[in-house]
Order: C-alpha cells, then structure tokens, then sequence
C-alpha cells in the first residue's frame, strides 16, 4: 500500500529525515516509535503533504501512485489522513460543517453523489456513539475551546467518518489520560479492517497495549534504526531509547 | 439656485446664510438658533486634523479642500427599479426612500405599521411633530466638539423620523434607503435621523446609504437613537457608497434602563469612511452589542470609532469588529470605553479583529480604556494576521480544496460578525455582498 524509499527531508536547510524506508501493506498496523527529534511528526507531516518540508531524495509510493506529486487534499481523497499531534483551531467553522464538507469534497473526487445533510447526520451520530463524544462537539467550532482530550478524541472521529485506507497517528495518545487513550484507541480498532492499514507514532508505548501493532520501527536521528515485532516496543519501554542508540554508534564505528 | 460649501472665501459661511432662509423649518425659532449655533461651532473648530487625537489615522484633508454643492435634484433619475438591488429578498418592510438626502414619496413604501407609530421624513415630521424634535433633536449628538456633527446640524434637511409610542413591537423592519446621484460638481448631503422608541417596545431599524453612480460626495450623516426602558432595538448599518465617496457617519444611542441595542455596521463602500458609534448606557442593566465588518480594497480608508459610555451600574457591552484589509487600504478601529464612577459592575468586552489579504494594506487598532468605577471588567484584545497556515493545511488535509479551505476560512471570519444579526434578510443580504465581494477580488487577480 504504502512504500517510502530512501527519504530524505529537509527542513529550513537541516537534515531531518535521512534516508528512511518504510513498507507498509494492507491490514497492518506498524508503530514509529523513537526519541524528541528523531523525525517521526517530519514523517506525518510529509506524508500528509506540508509544504514546509523539502524532499531532496527519495519517493513515495502509495498505492501504486507517486505521492509526492499530489496535493494535500488530493492525498486525503486518495485515502490518508494524519491524526494532528497539534489540531487546529478554526474559530467559526463548526465541526459538522468541516466533516461534511471533507467527506463530500471526497465522495466527489471519486465520482459518488454528495450526502444529504439527514444522511450525514445520522451517519456522524453513529461514529459519535463510539468515541463517546456529546451532540454539542460537533456544532462547535472545529477544536475551538477543546480541551487536549477532546482536541484528540475529534481527530479520531474525523478519521472515522473519513474512513481512510491509511491512517497516520501523530502522537494522538500523547497527553491522555487512560480513559481518553482506551477510547482513542477503541476508535482505532473499531476501524481495523484487512483493507486498511495504520502507522501510530508514538513517543510512549503506552498506546500499544490498547492497539496490538504489527510492527515496531525505532526511528533515530532520521533512519529507521531498529524494527521488530510488539516486544520491541517493550524493550524500548524498559531501556529506553539509549541502547539502540548505542548500537547504532556501535555498528557505525 | 445651488448652495456651493467650501472652506475658500468663507464658503461654508456664505452658503449656510443662504441656505437657512429656505431650510425646512426655518420659521421655527428654536431650531434656527440651533443651526446658527452649529454654524458658529463648526467654523470655528474647522475639520479635525491629525493632531487631534481622535482622528490621529485619518486625514480627512481630501473633504476639506474639496467644494461640494448641495444638490437640489436627482429624483428624476431614479426609478422602482434602481431599488431592487438593495431591498432584502423575502422581507416585508416599511422604506422610505432618500434621494441625494430627501424624501422621495413614490418611490417609499409606508406600509400598515402598529397604531401610533409614526415613521416620516424629518423635513415633515419639523411640521407636524415639532415638540418631539424640540424634545429630543441634537439632544444627545453633542456637536460642542465635533465638526462633523456641527456641520451635519447647521445644514440639515431631511432624514428619517421614527417614533415608536410604549408598549409596541413593530414587527417590520424599517428601512432608510439613502441613494445618491451625480451632479455636476461633488456634492454634500447631511442626512438626519431621529429614531424614538418608548419604553417596552422591540424594532429593527436598517440605515442603508448606495450610489447610484461613480461619482464623489460626502454623505455627513448623524443617526440619534433614543431607547425607552426595557426595550430591544436592533440596528443595523450597511454602507455600499460609491468608490469615491466620503462617509462621515455618527450613530448616537442613549439607553435607558433595561434596554438592549444591537448595533450593526457592514461597511463595504466609499473611499474614506468614518463610523462613529456611540452609545450610552444610562439606565441599569443595559445591554450593548455592537458588532460591524469593514472590507476594504484598493486605497480605500475605513476608520472606525468606538465610545462606548457606561454610566449606570450593571450594564454589559459587547464589541466585536471585524476587518478585512486588501490592495492598499487601510484600516482603523478606535474602540474607547468609558466606565463611569457610578458604572459599578460594568462587564465590558471588546474586541477587533483583522485579516489581511494583501502586504500593502495596513490596520491600525487603539483600545482606549477610561474607567473611574472600581468594581468593573472590562477586556479588550486585537489581533492582525494572515490567513492562518495551519488552518489552511488542515482543512486541505481533510479533502477539502485549496480554494474552498481559503473560502471556508474566510467566510467564517467574516460570518462571525454577522451571525448575531436576527434579521435572517438582512443577514442573507449582508453574506451575498461579502460573495461578491471576494469574487470580485478573485476576478482581478485573475486580470
């Protein structure tokens, strides 16, 4: 589905992101896990399509077209969508509008008819009951007054009503008590399907007993370093980030 | 014969000796000793200059040096149908209809209002209602220090008068439509409304001032606004003069106890603009909301100054303004708020907005606050930006177009001051004008 090659980013003249790879199929779920800049929200960001980000090497690939040549919303109606570390307030756009709007600019781009504002309210009642949220969120302004909370519990709607086939968690369970992490992540599970995948960055592996990853990467100064099964991200949480680090000094020596 | 005013030779002074002896109500002598009084004050402050801290960001030289007749005529070249573009789709209102200032009987619509509602010309209402003008007219648009107001009062003629006795709602709105035409030279009218509303009443009043050609004047309006206790009036302002016109306006609004005003400006047109609002809430437990929108292209100059007097305790304002600044325009909001000594528990919140679409364009914004009660609150804040990259991105990453991310942004800026219209008409009005207006902002660019 997804294949990222030799990917290097650039961001105001510094290196970030130095020659990742990355392959991601259908029905997986991998977890990008690594130290404070290390380049994981880089890798969101560019697979979303910001354009502050500079690609002086490498391709992406996904689903058999050159991401890098679309637009950002071109990106969405092909099917990603990035949970934001840090949502977005938009004072005077409600949510509803917002997700109506999204969907239907998507339905559009393949062709299906536009829904009626009664069939998008009854669909977005549904996705409401499984991330618990109040009526009145989505008459609010996108994310405006949220609390941290509910500024991530909505990106998670979002993605359910969007129905991505690639889903990338920036940090989504950063900041959250257990409560708001079992839903996020029952969010998440509830869209889990053989036709879809997820990459869930994460700084903590906290997130990971709730969405059971089918991989682990460890990204280190702008390489995937390490990658291995759901133990790793154990390890990582017992030693840190240190060792692996270490090793990689280690094996450049 | 035409007046000509101009600050050569004793222009104003000359013109107004003339002009007195045909004036509407010029056997009346209370209100001919209250022009003269203005006259004489308003030559003697001259208009303001930059010094004058007041009118610091605005220079209105441009109407200084200018010499503007005050046109008699015009009438026979306007029609029923120039009225359409500016009546509100699916409302019933009762409009009287102004040309270059004065009332224009066939082309206003005096629908069937409440018994003893009186909505006529002020030029009538000097003969038939005279102890109410006596009563109330330049009572509270003090001109003591203000050259416009001054001015406005020597040379008034003609206005909308509306009186609205105790107890009664007026469910129409009330639309003064003023239309200017081109004359020869640049022209000046001094529109005059005297707006009374008794106690428990409710009204919507819509002041709206249109060109019918591309041509310069100065429209010099003052609006004095008076409302009775516990009574709710929504007022709402919508210029849409020509490119090339001055508009110095003045809305004065005293509130008694109880009340509660929603003053609405959407200001669009004219080349230089001056908004003045003012009111003050007298009584207890006032309500205030004065919202307004300014959008300003090419060298257009939209200044907006704010008083707004607490001078009873318990009262709560609401400010919010909005600008949306292109090409080389400019933008001002001066927003005072006055506390007075016995305006205990005051709650007074303003806040000023702006959006800039071009480098050129440029916003200056002044929050003023006097407060001499000590148990009060009082916010102010005011942001000047960009559109916000972040949101830009964000929506775009959910689907949404560039160019329909950039519409949803700005739409929502510019609705946030107009959602609290409850005319749905005049709101729907309000957002056709602000589509058009950024059409034809994509329309040059694409030139």
């Amino acid at each position: 589905m997804l294949e990222i090659k030799n990917l290097h980013v650039n961001v105001e003249d510094q290196e970030i992101l130095k020659g990742l790879n990355l392959k991601v199929n259908k029905g997986e779920v991998h977890s990008i896990m690594g130290p404070n800049g290390s380049g994981k929200s880089t890798l969101a960001q560019v697979l979303a399509g910001r354009d502050s980000y500079k690609i002086t090497e490498g391709e992406i690939i996904f689903e058999g077209k050159d991401l890098l040549k679309l637009s950002p919303e071109d990106r969405a109606c092909e099917g990603i969508f990035m949970a934001f570390q840090y949502p977005v307030e938009i004072p005077g756009v409600a949510n509803t509008y917002l997700l109506r709007e999204a969907l239907n600019s998507i339905r559009k781009y393949h062709g299906e008819e536009p829904l009626k504002h009664i069939e998008f309210a009854k669909f977005a009642k549904e996705k409401m009951k499984v991330m618990d949220m109040e009526d009145n969120l989505l008459k609010r302004a996108v994310n405006e007054g949220f609390s941290g909370g509910e500024k991530k519990r909505n990106e998670i709607f979002q993605m359910q009503i969007l129905e991505p086939k690639l889903a990338i968690l920036d940090e989504t369970d950063s900041g959250l008590d257990i409560d708001a992490l079992k839903i996020v992540a029952d969010g998440v599970n509830a869209l889990g399907s053989p036709e879809r995948a997820f990459v869930i960055i994460t700084h903590y592996q906290r997130i990971l007993d709730y969405i059971v990853p089918d991989f682990v990467h460890v990204l280190v100064d702008g390489k995937i370093v390490k990658s291995g099964g759901k133990e790793l991200a154990l390890e990582l949480e017992k030693k840190g980030y240190g060792w692996i680090e270490e090793e990689k000094t280690a094996a450049n020596s | 014969m035409s007046i000509t005013l101009s600050e050569k030779d004793n222009g104003y002074k000359e013109g107004f000796a003339g002009f007195e002896k045909t004036a509407p109500g010029s056997n009346l002598a209370w209100l001919k000793s209250m022009r003269q009084e203005a006259i004489t004050k308003f030559l003697e402050l001259g208009f303001p200059t930059q010094q004058n801290e007041d009118w610091r960001f605005t220079n209105v030289a441009p109407i200084a040096r200018s010499s503007f007749d005050i046109l008699v005529n015009g009438h026979d070249k306007v029609s029923a149908s120039h009225l359409t573009p500016y009546q509100f789709e699916g409302e019933d209102v009762c409009e009287l209809v102004f040309i270059n200032s004065r009332y224009s009987k066939e082309l206003s619509t005096l629908s069937k209002l409440p018994e003893g509602v009186i909505v006529k010309n002020l030029a009538e209402a000097i003969d038939s209602q005279e102890d109410i003008l006596k009563e109330n007219l330049a009572k509270y648009a003090e001109f003591k220090d203000e050259a416009f107001t001054a001015l406005n009062t020597a040379f008034m003629e003609d206005g909308g008068f509306i009186y609205i006795p105790k107890g009664t709602i007026v469910e129409k709105p009330i639309h003064l439509l003023f239309i200017s035409t081109k004359g020869e030279n640049p022209s000046i009218t001094n529109p005059r409304n005297l707006i009374i509303v008794e106690d428990n009443c409710q009204a919507n009043i819509i002041e709206h001032y249109v060109s019918l050609e591309d041509n310069v004047y100065l429209s010099n309006v003052v609006t004095e606004m008076v409302v009775g206790e516990n009574s709710s009036v929504g007022h709402y302002l919508i210029e849409l003069e020509s490119k090339k016109a001055f508009n110095i306006s003045t809305l004065r609004i005293q509130q008694a106890r109880s009340s509660n005003i929603r003053s609405h400006s959407v200001l669009l047109g004219g080349s230089l603009v001056r908004n003045n609002i003012h009111p003050v809430l007298a009584g207890e437990g006032c309500n205030s909301l004065i919202n307004g929108l300014y959008m300003s292209t090419h060298r257009q100059h939209m200044d907006n100054y704010m008083k707004v007097e607490h001078v009873s305790p318990h009262c709560d304002s609401r400010q919010l303004y909005n600008g949306v600044l292109d090409g080389r325009s400019r933008g001002v909001f001066h927003g005072r708020i006055i506390v007075h000594e016995d305006a205990q528990k005051t709650d007074a919140k303003q806040t000023n907005r702006n959006l800039l679409l071009s480098d050129h364009a440029q916003v200056d914004t002044k929050p003023q606050l006097e407060i001499y009660a000590d148990d009060v609150k009082c916010t102010h804040g005011a942001t000047i930006g960009q559109i916000d990259e972040n949101a830009l991105f964000y929506l775009r990453s959910r689907g949404i177009s560039k160019e329909a991310s950039r519409d949803i942004i700005l739409n929502a800026f510019t609705n946030e001051t107009l959602k609290s219209m409850t005319l749905d008409s005049v709101k729907n009005y309000c957002t056709d004008l602000i589509a058009d207006w950024f059409k034809q902002r994509e329309l040059a660019q694409k030139n």
